[in-house]
């Protein structure tokens, strides 16, 4: 730094010596294991696309109208009328699903290195209450074009909660403002996308990240580099300063990504209507129902578990019972795992079984979201206790089973895994 | 604090007091955010009952008028429709729509106050969606037994043309009868049940 730069810091530093100390304890002097992998690029693609999702959400609201008359007009205003509108729409659209799939590779870098285990146990539930927010973010956000989808989407989650036993028909009429989906609900959800969420998001962010550098990073090899420490500098041996060798790898992580994601957005922002539906260009119709109706593909996996779980005392309670269960039961995951070792590549052929078949399941569930449960024909039989011949029902029903068999058996499979050795020190 | 040290109570207890009447305080500032959620004066007021022509409605066919927000449907049934009834009821989750909402004159087998002319909310008990009419003719999509009625596109309940859902669907109950009333021969007025058909 040149003399009179380098004047200037020591003033700032004199006055505010924190600033400095942070940026020691966070970047500079934050040791994270060497042997950090390609899945490790996701935490900071996170925090890219949320950067992303709040400077192009910004410039939105100058132009969008939050009112159920003007707010499709508004959208297709900016999407023809605003110089550059185009883009900063297609932007944000681009990215929340980007942040979706981000999120989904982070959390699973998470589940197959055991990253959730001692002593990181808040680190994951931090992240599992961003992931929780990031939906609710999602889903209000997804009602602001008012367009068909947008209505009916909201219209049935909204209903989701009119079914939980005696006060669900009045917490539905408490959150949507109105007796249907309308302008009302339109404008808190509105507030809710723009303002609440995002700053509950950030506040969370910072704390699943000063969670993690109090306890450190974990590694692919699932072992505590704060065991063999340089007994000079008291640094951990096989760890290496965030920055700069962090840093540098992951604008790596940041090239690749913004190289994928742009091609989206220019070649194909709606990707075959999995990033935006097409019904969503049609203006929101309270008298009529798309005749597919499907959420967005993120959404779709739970989607599935809700359709799956049939009415049972004349309500549909229970399916809107197992779809929160499914991603509440997240959060239990550091108590579920009773393994003698963290990562995936010391655990025996029973966890990466059970691993294999979570992976297929969730996949499964996705693709059955994005369908009408009559995509894989009906069972040419009559039995029983065939309450509907649907094949993709039984399907989902199925790989819902297999979903919660992963977290509910876990405590007796981890157990009972035949792991590998672990080594002392992390391999290359 | 060390065990030596005497803990002063009369301050502790100032100290919890002040704590839980300002928490109290704190609990109560919320109200009015929580209930400015609920329906305003002016949504609550929008609710006026509509008049809907019937005279030149065909036979077997649906008129979707809007009432409250949702859509209400007018169908006057032929006697096909009417007919096909009483074929279905045995695959009917609550045939005699014991446990479903409508007014008490139309708690009979066509739902109606009017056998003829079917009112009805358009709106799926499952989540709320808008069902689609579907007739006796689309076998090939809706099963062979299929003998029109309704379908719902967003979670596959079908109901009867007295809108009462078939079993194996995951709608728990039928559609709703909106309170209505025949203001003359041609128009029903729905939204209120003062006068008799």
């Amino acid at each position: 730094m040149s003399g009179r730069l380098l004047a200037v810091w020591d003033w700032v530093d004199a006055r505010m010596p924190s600033l400095a100390e942070e940026y020691r304890k966070h970047m500079a002097e934050y040791y994270a294991p060497k042997n950090f992998n390609f899945w490790y690029y996701f935490g900071s693609l996170a925090m890219l696309v949320l950067a992303i999702q709040i400077v192009t959400g910004i410039f939105l609201t100058m132009h969008y109208k939050p009112d159920a008359s003007l707010a499709f007009g508004s959208v297709e205003y900016i999407m023809r009328d605003v110089a550059g509108g185009w883009i900063i729409r297609y932007i944000h659209s681009t990215g929340a699903s980007a942040f979706f799939i981000v999120v989904y590779l982070h959390m699973f870098r998470g589940l197959i290195y055991g990253s959730y285990r001692q002593p990181r146990e808040l680190v994951w539930i931090f992240g599992v209450l961003i992931y929780l927010c990031l939906m609710g973010e999602a889903f209000m956000g997804y009602l602001l074009p008012w367009g068909q989808m947008s209505y009916w989407g909201a219209q049935v989650i909204v209903n989701l909660f009119g079914t939980i036993p005696f006060i669900g028909p009045d917490l539905a009429l408490w959150i949507r403002g109105d007796y249907v989906v309308s302008d009302a609900t339109l404008n808190r959800f509105f507030a809710m996308h723009v303002i609440a969420i995002p700053l509950a998001l950030l506040g969370l962010v910072v704390v699943h990240l000063l969670a993690l550098h109090d306890v450190g990073s974990n590694n692919p090899d699932g072992i505590e580099i704060k065991k063999h420490k340089d007994p000079k500098t008291g640094h951990p041996l096989d760890g290496i300063p965030f920055h700069p060798y962090y840093t540098v790898k992951d604008i790596v992580g940041v090239v690749v990504f913004l190289a994928v994601f742009c091609s989206v957005l220019f070649f194909a922002p709606e990707l075959g209507g999995y990033f935006l539906e097409y019904n969503n260009f049609i203006p929101a119709d309270p008298l009529k129902t798309p005749t597919h109706i499907a959420p967005v593909w993120y959404f779709t996996p739970f989607y599935t578990i809700l359709r799956a779980v049939p009415p049972l005392f004349n309500s549909q309670f229970p399916g809107v019972l197992a779809m929160g269960l499914a991603t509440m039961i997240l959060l239990f995951l550091p108590w579920l795992d009773r393994g003698t070792v963290k990562s995936v590549r010391y655990r025996g052929t029973l966890y990466k079984a059970w691993l294999a078949a979570f992976v297929v399941v969730f996949l499964v569930l996705g693709y059955l979201g994005t369908e009408p449960t009559t995509v894989w024909g009906q069972f040419g039989f009559d039995a029983f206790f065939l309450d509907t011949k649907d094949i993709a029902t039984w399907a989902g029903r199925l790989c819902t089973v297999i979903y919660f068999l992963f977290f509910i058996l876990m405590p007796w499979y981890t157990a009972r895994d035949a792991a590998r050795p672990v080594p002392e020190r992390v391999t290359p | 604090m060390s065990d030596s040290e005497k803990i002063d109570n009369t301050r502790r207890n100032l100290i919890v007091a002040t704590s839980v009447i300002g928490g109290v305080a704190g609990a109560g500032a919320a109200i009015p955010f929580v209930t400015s959620w609920w329906p305003s004066e002016r949504a609550k007021a929008a609710g006026a009952p509509v008049e809907v022509d019937i005279s030149r409605l065909e036979p077997g066919e649906m008129k979707v008028v809007e009432w409250r927000g949702k859509p209400v449907w007018v169908v006057r049934r032929t006697k096909e429709m009417l007919d096909s009834l009483r074929t279905v009821a045995a695959r009917l989750t609550d045939p005699d729509s014991k446990s479903s909402e409508q007014p008490e004159y139309a708690q009979n087998e066509a739902r109606a106050r009017k056998a003829e002319f079917m009112v009805m909310e358009g709106v799926c008990t499952h989540l709320g969606c808008s069902p689609q009419q579907k007739g006796a003719e689309a076998k090939a999509e809706m099963g062979g037994d299929w003998t029109g009625g309704f379908y719902c596109p967003c979670h596959g309940s079908k109901f009867d043309y007295a809108g009462r859902v078939f079993k194996g669907a995951p709608a728990p109950l039928n559609l709703p009868v909106p309170p209505h009333a025949y203001l003359s021969e041609t128009t029903i007025l729905i939204g209120e049940d003062r006068k008799g058909a």
